[in-house]
């Protein structure tokens, strides 16, 4: 396993502790404003320093992991859900229902802008954290269905499932039992992705004001917050911190995605 | 020829496909705005009389599609057929026609607010895209013939921060430096050249990493190749065989991605074009069109952006296979 995957692996775990563990990591009341205390530089009663009411950065980054995780597992875990479900049933039966399936669906769903698509939907929808994730899924769920179709495709025709088959297995359980789990492995790759995905695009909804309302601390809010000219000016921390946490959680999701990869298929070692 | 003809044929079919969903989706969609669009537009002071002059203007009085399920008398909902008399079959003939509609809020013509945004939407995207370029391409063939030594580290290492940076937190990053700090550029807004250099930079970070990283790859890739070999048998300079050989054939795989990309940029542009307030469509819909719920608006330039996206690709596979037979789509 390469060092980056490691890596990765360790920030992960490191996040997810943060998050679980919210309420006791955290140093102050994330709502808590405080005027007189507004644009604190990082010191040590304030680690991360405070923002432009006041509020302690350190806590808000904390328990802006919670909402992170929060969406990225919902949306990864729906989306892999609804997406095998699909992809099995186009890959399996094949015929006009593949057709309409990948050939229409997939498509159309891959030829049009994911975030384009989602912010539409939000905005039609309203804001908000549960619609948020509903609109993620609605874009997330294609490339599940794309990657289990593929693998289905594949496995379909190995002796295996044909001796299954001819033992009268009925098509259920030689979805479930043979076919899904030789397809697992490059689901889990596209989840650690999906989950980079998921957490950057929550962020960036909520840096529009589609996401989670203010004063909520999510990471993509706090950035929205941190960058009117006159905070900038005074605590560049308030942007620094939040943009740090977004950077480091999507990129160790990506290490661990791209090094389960390098894996799981050593022909896609990078040169 | 029969068989090029064909894919032509089925491609065009395809993008037909396409932009009927994307038209189908916003005209739809508006169906499920929470209350209905002539609330969220004039607020709940507004009298019944004001909400249904504003409903019967913008056609929202209508059915929205072919059939539905209005209540009846005794309050249960039964299926009904419309026929042509509704606003999903209104929004195809107005479309074919070049209308867009009009803003809820200003009354103005929707396609004109489109094509007055739009040229900054585009240019914004190819500045974008040539700095990624000019950015990515020496980087890449630096870490590509310098492969394992501590340039290509450094190279690689700034590929991934441009790759895991979102545009929202390079763009206050920037406006900080050269805004805030330096005092050398305008934080926002688009009166002098200048000005697109900050966001240009901020929507083309992402895509130079990913280029600079395709480069390497592609020209670590090419000098292995035999006619490299030959190159530098017959006595040429380093500096050729890499520019003038390598890079040729290694460019090929950049190409193609450079085109999918145009769309994304235009995409992405969206998040860009609202920290720097560049007045293109990104800010139209985002401030104009979601933030005062003005819905005609925002229909406008999802139609707008998606299509333009779907374009882009779809010119990108044909020049693509027209450029390279090998791959040319059957």
């Amino acid at each position: 396993m390469n060092r980056l995957a490691i890596i990765g692996f360790i920030i992960v775990f490191i996040f997810i502790i943060v998050a679980l563990c919210a309420p006791w990591i955290a140093t102050y009341d994330v709502g808590a404003t405080n005027l007189s205390l507004r644009y604190i530089p990082p010191s040590a009663a304030h680690w991360f320093g405070t923002d432009s009411t006041g509020r302690d950065i350190f806590s808000r980054v904390v328990f802006g992991a919670r909402i992170s995780l929060e969406v990225g597992i919902v949306v990864v875990a729906v989306s892999a859900f609804v997406g095998t479900i699909i992809g099995a049933i186009a890959g399996y039966y094949g015929g006009w229902l593949d057709r309409i399936l990948s050939g229409y669906l997939f498509n159309v769903f891959l030829a049009f802008p994911g975030l384009l698509l989602a912010i539409a939907l939000v905005a039609f929808l309203g804001a908000g954290l549960n619609k948020l994730i509903f609109a993620l899924c609605i874009i997330g769920w294609v490339g599940y269905a794309r990657l289990i179709r593929a693998q289905v495709l594949k496995v379909r025709e190995y002796d295996f499932v044909q001796a299954a088959r001819a033992l009268g297995a009925g098509d259920f359980r030689i979805l479930l039992r043979h076919i899904l789990p030789n397809a697992v492995q490059p689901l889990i790759v596209q989840a650690s992705l999906g989950m980079a995905g998921a957490v950057l695009s929550e962020a960036s909804l909520s840096f529009l004001g589609l996401g989670v309302p203010p004063p909520a601390p999510s990471w993509g809010v706090m950035i929205e917050e941190a960058r009117d000219l006159s905070t900038l000016q005074a605590a560049p921390h308030a942007l620094i911190f939040p943009g740090l946490a977004i950077a480091l959680t999507v990129l160790a999701f990506n290490f661990i995605g791209d090094g389960l990869r390098e894996y799981l298929d050593p022909r896609q070692r990078r040169p | 020829m029969k068989y090029k003809l064909f894919g032509v044929l089925r491609r065009a079919g395809f993008l037909v496909l396409v932009v009927w969903t994307v038209v189908s989706l916003v005209t739809l969609l508006i169906e499920l705005v929470p209350g209905d669009p002539a609330t969220a537009v004039l607020g709940d002071q507004a009298t019944p009389e004001q909400l249904a002059q504003f409903r019967a203007k913008h056609g929202l009085d209508r059915p929205a599609f072919f059939f539905g399920f209005p209540h009846d008398e005794n309050g249960r909902r039964r299926f009904r057929w419309y026929g042509l008399d509704n606003r999903y079959d209104d929004y195809w003939v107005a479309i074919l026609h070049g209308d867009l509609g009009s803003s809820f809020r200003t009354d103005r013509p929707v396609i004109d607010l489109i094509l007055e945004r739009y040229p900054a939407t585009i240019e914004l995207a190819i500045a974008a895209m040539i700095i990624a370029v000019s950015i990515a391409i020496p980087l890449g063939v630096i870490a590509g013939t310098h492969r394992g030594t501590w340039l290509d580290n450094v190279v690689s290492v700034f590929a991934l921060i441009g790759i895991s940076l979102p545009s929202f937190v390079i763009g206050p990053m920037l406006v900080y430096v050269f805004a805030v700090k330096l005092g050398w550029l305008a934080p926002s807004g688009r009166f002098d050249v200048t000005d697109i250099i900050l966001p240009a930079v901020t929507l083309g970070a992402a895509l130079s990493a990913i280029l600079t990283r395709m480069v390497r790859s592609s020209v670590i890739e090419e000098m292995n190749e035999g006619y490299v070999r030959t190159a530098r048998a017959k006595g040429l300079s380093e500096r050729t065989v890499v520019y003038k050989h390598v890079l040729k054939n290694g460019l090929i795989p950049v190409v193609t991605v450079l085109g999918l990309q145009l769309g994304i940029l235009l995409a992405g542009a969206i998040i860009t074009e609202k920290i720097f307030g560049w007045p293109g469509l990104g800010l139209l819909l985002v401030e104009d069109g979601i933030a005062k719920r003005d819905y005609s608006i925002v229909q406008g330039c999802v139609l707008a952006i998606s299509t333009t996206y779907i374009l882009a690709n779809t010119l990108t596979d044909v020049v693509y296979g027209w450029l390279d037979p090998r791959i040319r789509v059957a």
